[in-house]
């Protein structure tokens, strides 16, 4: 544990914190959320809060402005800010310090930002309110705050509305909304996280000058150590609530103590061979131009790839760049204005309604949200059994051994089969999906960011998963993803697609070495690496390009 | 500003579209009524002669797309015809009516609109606490009692027992401002009764929606006091759903007033209506009933045309 001077800014000593639930059919209960966790931290230092979901990061990091967000509830411990005790502050003392002292900067700024209200307004309030700065004060921090955190047009990007800027201004900007009423204490709650990754280093780089020149301290709660490790002094690493392990950044990620770190630290190291292509494609994509509604913008432009029976084809790009586009085109969701889909020889009909039944089956997609993609009511069992009855009419008994042959190959027990999906955790909600994909036996399946939304480890799991079951079943995917890393540790070929066009495709080998396009390379470069420094280094080599072009 | 003006006109054209389709349905539903309108004008007693008569009088021989033409023709002039029973002219008739009920829903409205919203408000920032509670007790249970219950309820304690207001409601010309305050004031309340709920509840789950979304908890973290933030920033994005709702229920004020006027003898257009349905006289229904439809959607239209000017995405395209 890092060592103490006296009187730091922000000091929790075991807080424990709890929250009642109500599952289905059973009586509601407590469960705790935070169990005994105590941190300081020193005026001007970033503490870099880092766990999976359900670890309790945000809910420590909402803790210190004595908030507990939806009826969760703090149970005992002590928080105590600038010397005071903020759990004992009563409802006056706990606005004041809400708005002066600590600011939170939330994880969608998209959301944070209230739609009716100009940005200006917004950013202002607290520091007004509170009687930090008058509102012509206030105004005139505020633009030298977007002017430091390189927003574009500083003096008058207050006067837009939220939905009229983009999502990492947005996020800046909440950064000098937190700022302005200078505050003592930042948290920083996953401020990365919903962005791209051009975007993100952007962000980060500008959210790190702010703190270092503002000299404000930060709790900066993420799940992605990579990012943590370029702005915090110090991590913590929580898990199920509870600390795992406190130090200094250099320590956590060179030389782990505890084994749960050790994973977060290695987590993307899966070893993956590329597969030679075969001599027929499976999925031919040829020439696809496709727009929305018939409308005049071209969210595909002339895109062709192929994909080999028992391979892997990730599809990676930014947000907007029609990677699901791509994956509706094939499926037939949406025609396309010109070219075709082949698929083991022959064309498919453009239309969903005009394929055959074999088609669809040839066919499968998972999808991002596994919550949302099962139906709530129906059991496991319904839900994995529903292709086999619907394809192959199978029923009854033989049905019940299928659907167990299929939680054998996803790693669940027989069990589960009368579960229902809110009783299931995130990453086996997703195992359920692909188990139903299989039911179909297709030999394509489209991945539509399959493991965005899950922890690390988690999709650690399913990646991994999904490599065992192309091996077994020699079925063909294509693996839309926003993420290089995973795209390294699943893909035997590449496709980098930007602004509706691919602008680099081939094996994956070949895709990854240089000499790169810009588009790629700037990709690449801004996957942040568990390094000490990366950011600093990645900006100015950016700079310098940029300098020389 | 053109697409706002865009969507505006668009919405205006679309009313007026709708208000002729609601005319051409009036006529045709007052054409297929069973019954000959000469018949029941002169009695069974009536000769076949003076029958005919009357219906060449009338204009009844003519073919009914003819007389839809001409009927529409005089209403764009401002002539809803002439009574049956009465020989008047309707538009003068109506006039006066009109004027007696918009009075009546105006000050059920201004009671109502801000006492609603306010007990909405109010709801919100004690929400499933005893003041919540109470009010949502109140108000359900006021909807929940038909309109004449309440009337005579009223009527018996207000204005028989304590006598402060009187139980039937005669206004006529010549009266004074503040007279007639107190001449509407028992069948105002009961109307205001009636609405109140449903607007109360609207402004309740509106506000609550609203309140579950991460602005709301940012401006709860820059430490707003709770009224603030309702007021401030959960207010403004719930205004839509509330201005609908509002609409409906001034939409009912005017239009759905014929059992308060009828109990408290109120001369506005609901008890005109009912007198003329039940002489069948054909031209008043379908004047009454076009006016009724015509205040039904203008004032959906109005909270159309709220919900677009409200939307900042609207106002403030990209």
């Amino acid at each position: 544990m890092p060592e103490n001077s006296t009187s730091p800014l922000l000091e929790i000593r075991d807080l424990r914190i709890e929250a009642t639930v109500y599952p289905p059919g059973e009586a509601p209960h407590d469960i705790t959320i935070v169990d005994g966790v105590s941190l300081t931290l020193q005026k001007g230092k970033v503490l870099g809060l880092i766990g999976e979901s359900g670890a309790g990061k945000s809910t420590i990091g909402l803790a210190s402005m004595a908030y507990g967000r939806g009826g969760v509830r703090i149970t005992g411990g002590k928080v105590v800010l600038n010397g005071r005790d903020v759990l004992k502050a009563g409802r006056q003392g706990l606005r004041s310090l809400r708005g002066k002292e600590v600011r939170y900067v939330a994880q969608s700024a998209a959301a944070a930002f209230n739609p009716a209200h100009r940005l200006m307004d917004q950013v202002v309030e607290a520091a007004v309110v509170h009687g930090v700065a008058s509102r012509a004060e206030a105004e005139k921090r505020a633009k030298s705050l977007f002017r430091k955190l390189s927003l574009p047009d500083p003096d008058n990007i207050g006067k837009r509305y939220p939905h009229q800027v983009s999502g990492g201004q947005l996020q800046r900007v909440m950064t000098a909304m937190a700022l302005c009423s200078e505050p003592d204490l930042i948290v920083f709650d996953e401020p990365t996280t919903a962005l791209d990754v051009t975007t993100q280093i952007d962000v980060l780089a500008a959210i790190k000058d702010a703190i270092r020149d503002t000299g404000v301290a930060a709790l900066y709660i993420t799940h992605d150590l990579a990012v943590v490790a370029q702005v915090s002094d110090e991590i913590m690493v929580l898990r199920h609530g509870k600390l795992v392990e406190w130090g200094h950044t250099r320590q956590i990620i060179k030389e782990p103590r505890q084994e749960y770190t050790n994973q977060l630290v290695s987590v993307h190291e899966i070893e993956h061979q590329e597969k030679p292509p075969r001599e027929t494609p499976l999925l031919s994509v040829r020439n696809v131009t496709a727009a929305y509604g018939g409308g005049p913008i071209d969210v595909l432009k002339d895109i062709s790839v192929d994909l080999y029976a028992g391979q892997t084809l990730a599809v990676v790009g930014e947000s907007g760049s029609g990677k699901s586009t791509l994956a509706r085109a094939i499926t037939g969701l949406l025609p396309p204005k010109e070219g075709s889909i082949e698929f083991a020889g022959r064309t498919l009909p453009s239309r969903l309604a005009e394929r055959t039944r074999d088609d669809l089956r040839e066919l499968q997609m998972i999808y991002q949200m596994a919550d949302v993609a099962m139906n709530p009511r129906q059991t496991v069992g319904t839900i994995i059994g529903r292709p086999l009855e619907f394809y192959f009419g199978i029923r009854g008994r033989e049905r019940d051994a299928r659907v167990e042959e299929l939680l054998d190959k996803i790693e669940m027990g027989h069990g589960f089969k009368d579960r229902y999906p809110a009783e299931l955790s995130g990453g086996q909600k997703q195992r359920v999906c692909i188990a139903r994909a299989l039911a179909a036996k297709p030999s394509l399946i489209i991945c539509d960011e399959v493991t965005s939304a899950l922890d690390p480890l988690v999709a650690n799991g399913i990646l991994r998963l999904l490599l065992e079951l192309q091996a077994e079943e020699d079925v063909a995917y294509l693996f839309i993803t926003h993420d290089l890393a995973t795209v390294k540790s699943i893909a035997d070929s590449i496709a980098v697609m930007y602004q509706g066009s691919v602008v680099r495709y081939g094996s994956k080998s070949k895709v990854l070495a240089p000499p790169f396009d810009d588009y790629t390379d700037l990709l690449l470069s801004s996957v942040p690496e568990m390094e000490i420094g990366w950011l600093e280094k990645a900006i100015s080599s950016r700079r310098m390009e940029s300098a020389g072009n | 500003m053109g697409m706002v003006a865009r969507l505006v006109a668009q919405r205006l054209a679309l009313g007026l579209l709708l208000l002729f389709a609601v005319s051409i349905l009036i006529f045709a539903g007052t054409q297929i009524l069973p019954g000959d309108v000469a018949q029941s004008i002169l009695g069974q007693s009536a000769t076949p002669e003076a029958l005919a008569n009357l219906r060449k009088e009338l204009g009844l021989n003519e073919p009914a797309l003819s007389r839809y033409f001409s009927w529409l023709g005089g209403l764009l002039t401002g002539d809803l015809g002439t009574s049956l029973s009465s020989g008047a002219d309707i538009s003068s008739a109506i006039a006066s009516r009109l004027a007696n009920t918009l009075f009546l829903a105006s000050v059920a409205a201004v009671v109502s609109v801000p006492l609603a919203i306010l007990l909405g408000l109010i709801a919100v920032r004690y929400r499933d606490r005893w003041p919540d509670k109470m009010i949502s007790a109140v108000t359900l249970a006021s909807i929940s009692l038909p309109e004449f219950f309440i009337g005579y309820v009223l009527i018996f304690f207000v204005a028989v027992k304590l006598a402060w207001f009187p139980s039937i409601a005669t206004v006529y010309d010549g009266m004074g401002f503040g007279q007639r305050l107190m001449t509407v004031a028992l069948p105002a309340a009961t109307l205001t009764l009636v609405v109140l709920a449903h607007m109360m509840r609207m402004t309740r789950a509106a506000i609550l929606n609203v309140m579950q979304s991460a602005y709301v908890e940012t401006a709860e973290l820059k430490g707003l006091t709770a009224f603030d933030v309702i007021r401030k920033h959960a207010f403004p994005n719930a205004i839509a759903p509330i201005v609908n709702v509002v609409m409906l229920n001034l939409a009912f004020l005017v239009v759905g007033v014929v059992v308060v006027e009828v109990i408290f003898v109120y001369p506005g257009m609901g008890q005109y209506l009912v007198d003329h349905v039940s002489k069948r006289d054909v031209p008043v229904v379908q004047a009454c009933g076009l006016i009724f439809a015509a205040f039904y959607i203008g004032l959906n239209l109005v909270a159309d045309i709220v919900a677009i000017l409200t939307n900042p995405r609207l106002r403030h395209p990209k």
